[in-house]
């Protein structure tokens, strides 16, 4: 049945890419992204990876489809027709060369799903049988993340930041003058009731799965996106300058910079505790309650990052479709 | 303390620089601060290597879990070597930048610039240490965003698209990387590279493994330019500000070029990957085609920067042609030329930036006459031009003696020929910028008069990066004896059979050539 359900969906993700493809409406692809990001979560779900599923919601169906919703509204929403005078033969030819190359690769694959699979032969046991016992968590995927692997985490948090830093000398962030055009949709009082309703709904369960990801499906990086939504409906609905008084760019970007700074702190003062850099049991009397500690704190690192630098980056979009339209 | 997280330093120096570089805000406090932040990373760098050459390795367990369960940090004498080069360059970068910047990027963005190529130090720092796979795939994430935006920085808004072309291609890049990798994982279940390589061995020949060496090569070659995916290079590092240029050119290929050694010699092991799979005769032809077609580009080229970038392609070619000839003196060779190739291209790239910042073009023909207006600052660039040529004296004839004596330790009297005729384009695109610089009239116009040298802040890191030219032409000893010990350490592992009295004999004697 599994196996059905995986078929059913992965020809559903093939049919949505070539539509993708053939498509000029560059609005139509955006929402078609969306749907392929959550067809992926689906499968996702389907192989039991439901942190990875719930990650491929929130950020590529939620946040990307925002982000890329904000670069349409700059450029304008039908694809440009380009008389190209380039040969097509040469890039078909590299992509279905890079296929060829990816199904020959499959066919000397494990058996899928095989419980004698290296990849469930090697580290992993160690991480399903220890880490209850060492890190004292009862979502295995965290203690991976955060705990065996934090020093990736730490890398993937900036990561984050270095977009930001590549949006930000791109674009940058201007306030609004008094005399520019109000913007957001004021008119629509129905919109606003509702948003009013759901924003403080969205921020408690961005919340919920900030501190809830030791237990179950989620983390700083679900949470910093889901929390990022919540005020970009509320810029959406009210105007930018409105979001702008409530947080403003350049605490933003303190911000961002502070969550990196709290994840490494958590390495420093381990190092001074004796450990090596992010070794939690250095952190407290006792090691399972180090980890559990450094673990919260580091989560809490990347959810400030990934908030800010979410909210920061659809504030320079936003910014400067405002200046566009009332240019 | 410091001692026992030597090997950690170099990277989380510099990434937790970075934020407080943004938070600094003020143009003159972040650039000290950079600047200090990477001094003290090119000291622990100095220090890893001293360690690396007397105790071999140092490995380091990354929150206090043991390989392969968690990530290990793994510095040898090669990625050591490595790291010192790009420390040392990205400092004197640092020191260049504060005026170089002032002219070529917005105030506003200042910080942004400093905390750009902190990230990128930080993220070169940790693919050159990391003993991870999967962890190198992270901090190649990093410097590449982190030079995206560093090539995006500059006023010239051309540089854009070349921003962006070469996001695409470095994206592909890393896709592929990451493909590979996961393709690995796939047969093996680890990520440490060392437990890759036990594991893969397991294996007679997979069909899976054979793909993902397929996708990493082809990966990694994007990431170094390697011909014919070189393509993003030349807009990139023309375009750029100029600072960038000089910290690029001698610091990001060269990783990436290390990373295809690391992945070659510790991963798949060189038995599988040359002979196998026989990659040694693709990237040779590749590399001796990257010299003759890029070295030819070079020389027609009006732009001097792109002139330099096309060189540079050309001079990935060389280290190339050094790793693909599968021999200790061969491999030594290319790490001699990661090593010389970012002094030249540093020293070079500083001095057109010096240029820009007097006469406001990097046009050749905006050259004209400036032997005698900016003495130092051109004969910084001859001086450097001569070692990119490979005269005697210079750190580029180093390069070029051992990479063609490894040709001909193997009678390959082709490829030592092909070095050498190679080296007739370098006179040519070096030559006529001399040439314009010291043979030509500066122009009758009013702006030209007051052309005059640049400040000692820029002329200092260019002339440090000159001398080391001269110095490591003349003393190889630590060149020669980092990168021996270096080619021999990956060799190792694979047990090949080149004695090590021999290859001591024949460094010596190339020493006392050079020195006589």
């Amino acid at each position: 049945m599994a196996e059905f359900i995986d078929l059913v969906l992965l020809a559903m993700l093939a049919l949505t890419a070539l539509w993708i493809i053939f498509l000029k409406d560059l609005f139509a692809v955006v929402m078609l992204f969306g749907i392929y990001s959550f067809l992926s979560a689906l499968i996702f779900v389907n192989l039991d990876a439901v942190d990875v599923a719930f990650t491929e919601a929130s950020v590529g169906a939620g946040i990307s489809t925002v982000l890329m919703l904000g670069t349409l509204a700059l450029t304008g929403r039908q694809e440009k027709e380009r008389l190209s005078t380039r040969s097509k033969l040469l890039p078909l030819f590299v992509v279905t060369l890079t296929g060829a190359a990816l199904i020959y690769g499959t066919l000397d694959m494990p058996p899928f799903g095989h419980p004698d699979n290296p990849v469930h032969q090697h580290v992993a046991p160690r991480y399903i049988e220890e880490s209850p016992k060492e890190v004292g968590l009862p979502n295995m995927v965290t203690s991976v993340l955060a705990s065996y692997r934090g020093f990736d985490t730490l890398g993937e948090t900036v990561v984050v930041f270095s977009a930001f830093i590549g949006v930000f000398s791109l674009l940058g962030v201007r306030r609004k003058k008094k005399k520019d055009l109000e913007s957001g949709l004021e008119s629509h009082r129905v919109l606003q009731v509702i948003a009013k309703v759901i924003i403080p709904l969205v921020i408690l369960f961005a919340l919920y799965v900030q501190f809830h990801g030791d237990f179950g499906p989620g983390g700083g990086f679900q949470a910093g996106v889901i929390a990022a939504a919540a005020f970009i409906l509320y810029a959406l609905v009210f105007g930018l300058p409105k979001a702008f008084a409530v947080v403003g760019p350049k605490f933003l970007q303190w911000m961002a910079a502070f969550g990196v700074l709290l994840y490494a702190s958590v390495g420093l003062y381990s190092m001074y505790k004796g450990g090596n850099f992010l070794d939690y049991n250095q952190l407290a009397a006792d090691p399972i309650a180090g980890q559990h500690y450094g673990i919260i704190i580091i989560e809490l690192g990347v959810g400030f990052t990934v908030f800010a630098v979410m909210l920061n980056i659809f504030y320079a979009f936003g910014s400067q479709a405002e200046r566009s339209n009332v240019q | 303390m410091l001692e026992q997280h030597l090997a950690a330093l170099p990277i989380i120096l510099p990434l937790i620089a970075a934020p407080i570089a943004l938070i600094l805000g003020r143009s003159v406090l972040s650039w000290g601060f950079a600047t200090l932040v990477s001094g003290l990373a090119f000291i622990f760098s100095w220090q890893l290597l001293a360690a690396a050459l007397s105790d071999g390795v140092l490995s380091y367990a990354v929150g206090g879990w043991a390989p392969p369960w968690g990530i290990e940090l793994r510095v040898d004498v090669a990625n050591a070597f490595v790291l010192l080069a790009v420390t040392a360059i990205s400092t004197l970068v640092l020191v260049y930048s504060k005026d170089s910047i002032e002219k070529e990027v917005k105030v506003a963005n200042h910080s942004l610039f400093y905390t750009a190529h902190l990230l990128c130090l930080a993220g070169l720092s940790g693919i050159l240490i990391t003993g991870d796979a999967f962890n190198l795939f992270v901090f190649l994430e990093v410097s590449s965003l982190a030079t995206y935006a560093l090539v995006s920085l500059a006023s010239d808004r051309r540089c854009l698209t070349a921003a962006f072309r070469y996001l695409v291609m470095g994206t592909i890049g890393a896709t592929f990387i990451l493909i590979g990798v996961g393709l690995l994982y796939m047969k093996t279940g680890t990520l440490n590279m060392l437990d890759l390589a036990v594991r893969m061995d397991a294996y007679e020949s997979s069909r899976t493994i054979n793909t993902g060496l397929a996708f990493i090569m082809v990966g990694v070659s994007l990431k170094l330019a390697l011909f014919p995916l070189h393509m993003w290079l030349p807009p990139a590092y023309t375009h750029a500000p100029s600072a960038v240029t000089a910290f690029l050119a001698s610091t990001a290929t060269k990783v990436a070029v290390y990373v295809m050694i690391r992945f070659i010699f510790t991963v798949f092991g060189i038995d599988h990957v040359f002979v196998d799979m026989g990659m040694g005769l693709i990237l040779m032809v590749l590399a001796v085609v990257a010299i003759f077609q890029c070295s030819y580009s070079a020389t027609v080229q009006s732009n001097v920067k792109s002139i330099l970038a096309y060189s540079s392609v050309a001079q990935i070619g060389y280290m190339i042609l050094g790793l693909s000839l599968v021999s200790v003196a061969g491999l030594m060779a290319g790490m001699i030329h990661i090593f010389n190739h970012a002094l030249m291209k540093g020293a070079l790239f500083m001095a057109v930036g010096a240029v820009f910042y007097r006469v406001g073009s990097v046009d050749i023909k905006a050259f004209a006459g400036l032997g005698k207006r900016m003495p130092l600052t051109m004969a910084a660039f001859t001086i450097a031009g001569l070692s990119i040529i490979g005269v005697p004296l210079t750190a580029g004839f180093v390069s070029k003696w051992y990479l063609v004596t490894a040709a001909l330790e193997q009678d390959n009297w082709l490829v030592a020929a092909l070095v050498l005729l190679g080296s007739l384009f370098a006179v040519v695109y070096i030559g006529r910028v001399i040439e314009a610089a010291y043979f030509q009239k500066l122009p009758d116009s009013q702006g030209s008069k007051n052309i005059k040298e640049v400040s000692w802040l820029m002329l200092a890191p260019m002339w440090a990066l000159v001398i080391a030219n001269v110095y490591f032409g003349i003393d190889t000893s630590l060149t020669t004896e980092a990168a021996n010990s270096a080619a021999e350490w990956l060799f190792q592992a694979d047990a090949m059979s080149v004695s090590n009295t021999q290859e001591g004999q024949m460094s010596d004697v190339v020493v006392q050539e050079v020195s006589s």
